[in-house]
């Protein structure tokens, strides 16, 4: 009888394959689990010492605050810190989202095999620059350039924060709108050049609105780096917590501000007691600012996938 | 002038370099009352020619894909390009609309008139070629747009909007898709069938009022029942528009044209006629070889 049943039912070799795979299985959970795990960790960190701050500052006090003066005046008000986080993103969105695209779409529908083989790798180089680099090069070079134009400008600016960092997020608008204008299939674009559209037309009717949830979602990973960019605006932009003032849109610029990621680099290289409040209000700050970059990519997500197009 | 055959270097020889798959079979006596003679012999005789080439070569940067092709298109005509992958044909259609512009390695030489007017002379605008030269494409490429955005797309680049329902509309009835999309037409081409598509992009080509309408293997991407609906509608269209089609399929090329012309290997035009006289009595050996399928 034995020798008529097939070779399929389960050996001591089969036995401890099955038992090596389950060790692949449990092995590779574990590293995705890493990732979450630290994410939870870091959030419930945040969390535990935010919520002793808002113990002592209420939580209204702190989110509608218009007075941020930690040391001095014991005022915990974020809004001149998120007014200054503001700033310096729209600033440098108004240069990176327009420069982006069009470097986009020039790279994906003009330019040469040549071209792109030299000006993709140099956008990207922009990218590995360290931004303290970038933060000493708006100091020493981009503020002095602007003293040109506006002479009231301060040593620590805005302004040229903005440009900065508006510079630092191109290459991230443009590469990653780049690949998305690249992946839409050359049949569009034939489509729409065998109807008599010109090269322009076919970039913008077929090229730029087929690709364009790669190019929102572009923009918000990028707004979410201006936001969390830290080094170049609190070497920039300075350490002066100030609500922007509406009725002086370019003033405002000309002027010192301090970002939320600004305050907390001053706050964690003074040497203020672990124990102190303002100490724990670096936390409120930082769970504040996690909670708008979150936002964003839940944002750039549902975006993402509201626009997304199925080619064939 | 088409009704004269006009066999362009014929050596009957057995040249059966070509390694491509072997072309369906073809019963060339089924072909007489499949061809739709009536009009074919009608038309003939009356028509005008919109396109014509002279020593039209092409190069793909070394490879030459065209090879000194003579070629008239008669107007209101489907004229049928046939032969094996790689002969030349899909380029020959390119070359008319000037789509090949947008290869960088393609050369072209020669001339190619379209009513007259070398289409490669320098003061040619090869944008305002292609509102007279709509093209159709193998595989359907509708945008991701709703349908009536695909058919309105090329009246709205021109700036040409006036009465943009009723064009839709009549775009979409002559392309014989209008009764099965009128009730959405604000929902996305890319839910259509891709028979739908297909037709769809023939409503998109038309919509501009072009002359001449090149299709680029139509139907091969699409089912039996799909297939035999864009044939319908290519016969049809042949009543107002001058129409050039590659097929890869003889038969398609016998139901429907009443002009073919036989590329083979090496982008050579090795013969061209009235598609009846082509497919029963070809004057060249290597025709008839690449017809009843001997090779090819």
């Amino acid at each position: 009888m034995s020798s008529e049943t097939p070779d399929i039912v389960t050996s001591d070799t089969d036995a401890s394959r099955t038992a090596r795979e389950q060790t692949y299985r449990v092995l590779f959970l574990l590293c995705g689990l890493l990732s979450i795990l630290t994410t939870v960790a870091i959030i419930l960190t945040l969390l535990g010492d935010a919520l002793t701050f808002w113990n002592e500052v209420p939580i209204t006090d702190f989110l509608l605050g218009t007075n941020w003066s930690p040391q001095i005046e014991g005022e915990y008000g974020v809004l001149p810190l998120v007014s200054g986080t503001l700033m310096i993103t729209v600033g440098s969105a108004l240069i990176a989202l327009p420069i982006g695209v069009l470097t986009a779409i020039y790279l994906s529908e003009y330019a040469s095999e040549r071209i792109r083989a030299i000006l993709k790798p140099t956008l990207e180089i922009l990218a590995g620059v360290p931004t303290v680099v970038y933060g000493f090069f708006a100091l020493v070079y981009i503020t002095p350039i602007l003293e040109n134009i506006f002479p009231t400008i301060g040593t620590f600016n805005a302004l040229s924060a903005s440009i900065v960092v508006g510079i630092m997020i191109i290459p991230m608008v443009s590469s990653l709108s780049e690949d998305a204008m690249s992946a839409v299939p050359d049949s569009l674009r034939n489509a729409s050049y065998g109807l008599g559209a010109t090269k322009f037309e076919v970039s913008t009717t077929v090229v730029v609105p087929s690709a364009v949830s790669g190019i929102v979602s572009s923009f918000i990973l990028a707004l979410s780096r201006a936001i969390g960019e830290t080094m170049a605006v609190t070497i920039a932009a300075g350490s002066t917590a100030r609500l922007f003032d509406g009725s002086d849109p370019i003033g405002s610029f000309l002027l010192s501000t301090e970002t939320m990621t600004a305050a907390m680099i001053n706050i964690g290289k003074s040497d203020v007691d672990p124990t102190s409040l303002t100490y724990k209000s670096l936390f409120a700050i930082g769970l504040t600012l996690f909670a708008i970059t979150f936002t964003m990519n839940v944002i750039s997500n549902l975006v993402a996938a509201r626009y997304r197009e199925e080619y064939e | 002038m088409s009704s004269e055959s006009n066999t362009t270097k014929s050596e009957p020889t057995e040249e059966t370099t070509t390694d491509e798959s072997s072309d369906r079979l073809i019963d060339t006596a089924a072909v007489s009352t499949t061809a739709d003679e009536s009009r074919q012999q009608s038309n003939s005789m009356i028509a005008d020619t919109v396109i014509e080439t002279r020593n039209l070569d092409v190069h793909y940067g070394e490879t030459q894909a065209l090879d000194s092709i003579d070629l008239e298109i008669p107007e209101n005509q489907v004229t049928a390009l046939i032969g094996p992958s790689g002969c030349g044909k899909s380029t020959f259609l390119r070359c008319i609309n000037r789509m090949n512009d947008l290869v960088d390695s393609a050369r072209i030489d020669g001339e190619l008139f379209f009513r007259g007017k070398n289409v490669y002379d320098d003061d040619v605008d090869p944008v305002a070629l292609r509102r007279k030269i709509g093209m159709v494409f193998q595989h359907p490429n509708p945008f991701p747009k709703s349908i009536y955005d695909n058919v309105a797309y090329g009246l709205r680049i021109q700036d040409d909007t006036e009465n943009l329902d009723e064009r839709v509309e009549q775009a979409l009835k002559d392309a014989a898709l209008w009764d099965e999309v009128k009730d959405q037409l604000d929902s996305s081409a890319l839910d259509l069938s891709g028979g739908q598509q297909q037709r769809l992009c023939i409503a998109r080509a038309i919509a501009v009022g072009p002359e001449v309408i090149l299709m680029d293997e139509p139907a091969s991407a699409l089912d039996p029942i799909a297939t035999s609906k864009i044939e319908d509608l290519i016969e049809e269209l042949a009543e107002k528009y001058t129409v050039v089609i590659v097929t890869h399929n003889m038969q398609q090329a016998a139901r429907i044209s009443d002009q073919t012309a036989v590329f083979l290997t090496g982008g050579e035009l090795v013969e061209v006629d009235d598609t009846q006289k082509i497919f029963e009595n070809p004057d060249s050996q290597r025709v008839e070889d690449y017809i009843t399928g001997k090779f090819g």
